[in-house]
This record gives C-alpha cells, structure tokens and sequence, in this order.
C-alpha cells in the first residue's frame, strides 16, 4: 500500500470523529483536512508497522486542542442543527434521541468528550485513549466516568451533574 | 453479593464491560453483580445505549462523500475513493433508515429472502473496498469478538478458515432489519474476498440445514443455528463455497 492509501483509508473514521467533537459541518471537515496536511508532510515521522489510527487520531487532538485554544470559548458550545442532519424521519424518538445526545456532547467539556467519543465511538481501547491525548490510563478512566455520567445526566433532564456517585 | 474472592466490581469494570473489554469470567461476575444492583444495571444500560446512539448520530459520517477541501491525498488515485464513496453514501443512507427505523419493523413477506438479498448487498458494498473494508481488523480480534457480541446482544464466535486459505480481514457492525447484524470478512492470497453474515433471528432456535441461493454474481449460503442466523456470501462456484460454509459450522459446532 502507497504511503496515500494508507492515510486515506483513515479518512472515513477521522471525519466521523472530528464531527462528533466539533458539532460543526464545516470545523469538522477544516480539523480533518489540517490533520490530513500534517499527516502528509510528516509522514517520515511514522514508525512503520506502528499504529498509523493512533499517530493520525494523536495529529488529530493535537490540532484540535490548538484550535479550540485560539478560537472563542463561545463557539465551542455552539450547535449548528446541519451538523447532525439525519435523512429522514421514521421515527420521531429516535430522532430526538439522536439530537439531544448531539446537544448534550457539546455541553461536555472537551477533554471528556474526547474520551468518551474515541471509547465510545472509535472503540478505542483506554490504553490507547492514554497515548493519543497523552494523558495517563487513571485520566482517561475518570473522565471516561465524568463525561458519560454527565451526559446520562443531561439525557436524563437532570441540568447540572454536582452528584456524580462513585461506585467503588 | 460479590464474592471476595474475585474482586469486588469496580467503576472501572463497569465500563469495560460496556466497552466489551472484559474478558469472559470476568464479564460473568459483574453480570451477577449487576443482578444484584439493579442502580448500577441501570446505569450500564444507559451508558450502553449511549454508545449506541452515538453510533447513530455519526455513523452515517463515515460514508458522507468527501468534501472537495480533502483533495489532499487525491493525487495519483484513479476513481477508487470518490466512487465508492457515492455507492456507499447511497446504500448507507437506507442503512441508516433502516436502523432508525428498526423498531418500526414492518413485517416482510420472507424474512429469508430479505436476509440473503441483505447479505448480498453488504457483501457487494463491503469486499471491493480498498480505504475500510471493516472497521475493526483482524488484529484486534478478541475487541472484535467482543463489540459485536456485545452489539449483537448475542455471544459470537469468528471462524477461521485459514485451513482453506482465507484469512481474516475483520469485521464490521451494520445496521439490518431487526437490529445490529455483524459482518465478518476473509481474504485468501489472491484477494479475493468472503463475508459472512450473522444476525439474531430472536426467538428462533430451530436449525435449519444449508440454503443456497444466487444473487447475480455471488453465491450465498444461509442457515439458522440456534439464536443465530448466518449467510456465507462469496463469488465462488457452488461446490467450493459449500466447502467454506461447512468449516464454518464445524467450527461453531464443535
């Protein structure tokens, strides 16, 4: 496989991912195609046989983190109703099922949202998780609690999470 | 009760279980604890369903065709990418109906017929893909096993036909009529490629012999075995791919 194909065949699950943290059509699709830039240009970084999802998810956050940095807290929070358009529409829980859960992942903050959605929807394992946002396995596990607590929480109609049981 | 001699169930296992992380004895004791703590079951609930929504919400992502900005590595690739991408955006697209639409079931005249024509289809999408013919590969195979018994609601077993020379690619989670269905992918040297499909078929616990039906060019081969419904689907004459469908009920018929 050429160094193209093997990027390329990343592209699918890196666009799904940037979508679910930025909320945002057109943020999602400027965070892949940054990531896809760096990726490119540093390709020789690579160890070759080594996780080429982890390096590209790891360019990812790392993009990610800047940006979310330099932009205004404000727009981190905003929900744009494209961005989680679903074709049609069947059946009208699912639906808003699928809307609230959009709503209530941009009331995480980010660094529980980025762990819940690469466990949840990426399937990552937490060892994983730990070396793409380069944070400790412990980190990851706590915030993997706080952020899918919280958003059972939000679902739930329940505003604020102060009451996080810890189940030991 | 939690037995001290296993380990009390911690946070942690909660959601390696929900994660399909743990490994079988121990996904047992916090089953049996979570019998005993109906809180904590339901909170596994959620956190299950939250995944799932998850990938309902953005699923349908993977599939969406390519900006025009992500031309970067286009260069020096031929219709590959983009085309694929338009047949696939199409047929997600009803895959996604299908799966917000799955508990509006409406009731098909033959639930054979639909399931092969399914298997089929997602064979036909599925093996000329070059960027993600699966979405977790055969390295990962225990996490594999583990997520889609875990979607499937349904413990699953991978066949492995390296014996008749196919390997395993990987596999995939899509959506099917009732419910989540698993698609596991083989290859053998040449590149060509198998598929099989399993889906819960509910109540059913009967076991069906081998069927075998044609749908242009692929062969498939279904049955039902126990909980399970499986089709074999692959461009091979009829002899051959009985041959691979056999192994595979041996395999899960010890």
């Amino acid at each position: 496989m050429g160094k193209a194909e093997e990027i390329t065949a990343h592209i699918p699950r890196l666009r799904r991912y940037a979508r679910a943290l930025t909320g945002n059509r057109d943020a999602a699709d400027d965070l892949v195609q940054d990531t896809l830039e760096r990726a490119w240009s540093r390709f020789h970084l690579w160890r070759h046989g080594s996780d080429l999802r982890a390096w590209l998810f790891t360019i990812m956050h790392n993009l990610f983190i800047n940006h979310t940095r330099t932009r205004n807290r404000e727009s981190d929070f905003a929900l744009e109703e494209e961005a989680f358009a679903v074709p049609v529409s069947p059946a009208h829980d699912a639906l808003v099922e699928l809307k609230q859960l959009d709503a209530a992942l941009r009331q995480l903050p980010s660094e529980q949202r980025e762990v819940v959605l690469l466990v949840g929807l990426e399937q990552m394992s937490y060892e994983s998780v730990a070396r793409v946002l380069g944070i400790p396995l412990g980190t990851v596990m706590s915030r993997l609690f706080r952020g899918r607590e919280r958003l059972r929480n939000l679902l739930h109609g329940k505003a604020s999470v102060s009451q996080l049981k810890v189940v030991k | 009760m939690t037995d001290p001699q296993k380990g009390p169930v911690a946070e942690a296992d909660l959601h390696a279980y929900v994660d399909g992380f743990l490994p079988e004895a121990r996904r047992a004791e916090v089953e049996h604890h979570l019998a005993a703590n109906p809180h904590e079951a339901e909170r596994v609930r959620a956190y299950l369903k939250l995944n799932e929504t998850l990938h309902a919400l953005f699923d349908p992502v993977l599939d969406e065709p390519r900006p025009r900005r992500t031309r970067v590595l286009q260069r020096g690739r031929h219709r590959t990418a983009e085309h694929y991408a338009a047949v696939i955006a199409g047929l997600i697209v009803g895959g996604v109906i299908g799966w917000v639409a799955r508990d509006l079931d409406t009731k098909m005249p033959s639930q054979d017929e639909d399931f092969v024509k399914q298997a089929a289809m997602a064979h036909a999408v599925y093996t000329p893909e070059v960027r993600h013919p699966v979405e977790v590969s055969a390295n990962e195979e225990q996490h594999l096993v583990n997520w889609l018994s875990k979607r499937l609601g349904s413990d699953l077993k991978v066949p492995h036909l390296s014996q008749l020379g196919y390997d395993l690619v990987g596999g995939r989670l899509l959506p099917g009529k009732q419910g989540p269905v698993a698609q596991f992918m083989y290859q053998d040297s040449k590149g060509q490629r198998l598929t099989l499909y399993v889906r819960t078929s509910g109540e059913t616990t009967e076991e069906t012999s081998f069927r075998y039906d044609r749908q242009g060019k692929v062969g498939v081969f279904f049955w039902i075995d126990g909980p399970l419904g499986y089709a074999l689907t692959g461009e091979l004459n009829k002899p051959d791919l009985l041959r691979v469908a056999k192994a595979i009920y041996q395999q899960l018929n010890p």
